[in-house]
């Protein structure tokens, strides 16, 4: 019936599987990207003496991770891979791997070299080092910067399908170009609906993973 | 290979480190700008001996330590052990030396947010091969028996129950002596302990130095211990060197280091040398706990 919540909503499960897909998006994005700046973030850190080579390298390479907008990472790897989700991944993965790893080297300067001097002198390697005189130290922040992350990148991965990257985003292009006014509005709601879910729920574990940690 | 053929070659490897020096420094020298740190030391020691290295604040005695480990890089001379030059290692072959000489620091250096075991393990880093040192790597799976190692150490000093607490809940005292432990799991020769003692109060001070001395006398190893007060290395060492401004300036037995001798090494006596050590102790100490909760 023509007003009624039903019809406004005809397309609730397909939209509902768009939006999954959109958040599995942010998800693996995440994952990816913030696997990437832990990698870079010890050679990128000021502190640990990574080398004249390895460390304006490293920090180069965030920089131009995350200066470049997400959107132009999209067209890239659409025209790249083709329209869909992988596109729209990967875009998002770079610029969360420029911009968690800026916020990952910061953390290891901020950590104190004790340890560090620590399992160097036991004879440890630079990697050893990193992972177990550095390392346990900053995963709380770290973890906690990743989390702060996933609900940005559910925002951007609800953007980025505009680009034909996948996702609820893709439908809300093609709902827009089509001025389809009723589901516009309706996919608008229930973006907003998760984004603040998630929002919700990441902000709850984040204070969780700093609380359990202390 | 037997216990005893084990034995008579360890017996061996002993005579033979005696006979070409554990550790030979010549000439070592640390510069930073114009400050001299180190200044052409010489010296040799033989292996199993307790050398206490003592001086004012800024001697030199903590870069002398950082550099035979070479965590800190001579300027020039050499460092010598078994006749090897070990000053000029890289790569493998300096994290294999780093190995055979375990530091202790002052300040303990563990990983805080680690449990004590793991920290004891850390011990165990330089001696990982192949797909074992990836299993390290990625998930800090060590062999049982470098675990029972690590165990057996904690329980010599008393600490085996607090070997799932992490390294931050333990006392100072508590600290140094994983710290000790991890360096017996490296398997070394050779101990070198800066100022082990320095931020522990008197009764824990004593536990660690004991600790110390028991390595050297039941592990047979070359202990070199930088310490602040006469007493203690009189107390504990074979043998006392004394710096000066990164110079060895006293080089003998606890005996022979009489308060006259003090007075025309440093131009103080010995009561002053004391109260300035004690007064870097206290510098050193962190805030009362009472003071943290206010
Ligand atoms: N990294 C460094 N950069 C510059 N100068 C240094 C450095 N390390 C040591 N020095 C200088 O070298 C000299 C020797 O320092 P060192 O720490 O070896 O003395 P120390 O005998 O251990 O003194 P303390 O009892 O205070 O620990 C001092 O003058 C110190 O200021
Ligand atoms: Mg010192």
């Amino acid at each position: 019936m023509e007003g009624s919540l039903a019809f406004w909503m005809y397309r609730l499960d397909s939209w509902a599987w768009l939006l999954f897909e959109t958040a599995n998006m942010a998800a693996l994005a995440t994952l990816a990207g913030a696997g990437a700046a832990l990698l870079l973030a010890f050679p990128a850190a000021r502190n640990l003496g990574a080398g004249r080579v390895l460390n304006p390298l490293a920090r180069r390479l965030l920089e131009a991770m995350r200066t470049v907008p997400e959107i132009v990472f999209a067209l890239i790897f659409v025209w790249a891979f083709g329209v869909g989700p992988l596109a729209g991944i990967l875009a998002i993965a770079v610029h969360t791997a420029g911009a968690c790893g800026k916020l990952f080297a910061e953390s290891i300067e901020n950590t104190g070299l004790g340890a560090w001097a620590g399992v160097r002198s036991a004879g440890g390697s630079w990697t050893q080092a990193c992972r177990f005189a550095i390392l346990p130290q900053v995963a709380p922040s770290l973890l906690s910067y990743a989390l702060l992350r996933f609900e940005i990148n559910l925002r951007s991965a609800s953007v980025i399908g505009f680009v034909g990257a996948g996702g609820i985003g893709e439908e809300l292009y093609k709902v827009i170009a089509f001025n389809y006014y009723e589901e516009i509005s309706a996919i608008l709601l229930l973006v907003i609906l998760a984004v603040f879910a998630i929002d919700l729920l990441s902000e709850r574990l984040r204070h969780r993973v700093i609380g359990g940690m202390q | 290979m037997g216990l005893r053929q084990v034995a008579a070659l360890e017996q061996d490897v002993a005579a033979w480190m005696g006979a070409r020096g554990m550790l030979e420094l010549r000439g070592l020298t640390r510069r930073f700008g114009a400050t001299v740190a180190v200044d052409h030391v010489d010296l040799d020691v033989p292996a199993g001996q307790m050398v206490g290295i003592i001086g004012r604040s800024g001697a030199g005695k903590s870069t002398l330590l950082r550099m035979i480990n070479r965590l800190e890089t001579p300027s020039s001379g050499q460092i010598l052990s078994g006749g090897r030059d070990v000053t000029a290692l890289e790569g493998r072959g300096l994290r294999e030396w780093r190995r055979d000489c375990a530091m202790v620091f002052q300040q303990f250096n563990l990983v805080q947010r680690l449990d004590v075991l793991t920290n004891v393990l850390i011990g165990r880093l330089a001696w990982q091969r192949g797909w074992r040192s990836l299993m390290v790597l990625v998930g800090a799976r060590f062999t049982a028996e470098e675990r029972a190692m690590a165990l057996a150490a904690l329980d010599r000093f008393g600490l085996a129950e607090t070997a799932l607490q992490r390294a931050e809940t333990l006392s100072g005292g508590q600290q140094q002596r994983v710290a000790l432990c991890r360096a017996l799991l490296q398997q070394p020769r050779l101990v070198l302990a800066d100022e082990p003692i320095a931020s522990l109060d008197p009764r824990n001070a004593q536990l660690v130095m004991d600790a110390l001395r028991d390595v050297n006398r039941r592990d047979g190893l070359t202990v070199l211990v930088n310490l602040h007060h006469l007493d203690t290395a009189r107390q504990y060492c074979d043998r006392i060197v004394a710096m000066q401004a990164g110079k060895v300036v006293f080089d003998g037995t606890p005996a022979a280091l009489t308060p006259e001798r003090v007075r025309a090494v440093y131009g103080i006596t010995e009561q002053e040398f004391a109260a300035e050590a004690e007064a870097r102790r206290r510098a050193a100490e962190p805030a009362p706990a009472t003071l943290a909760v206010a």
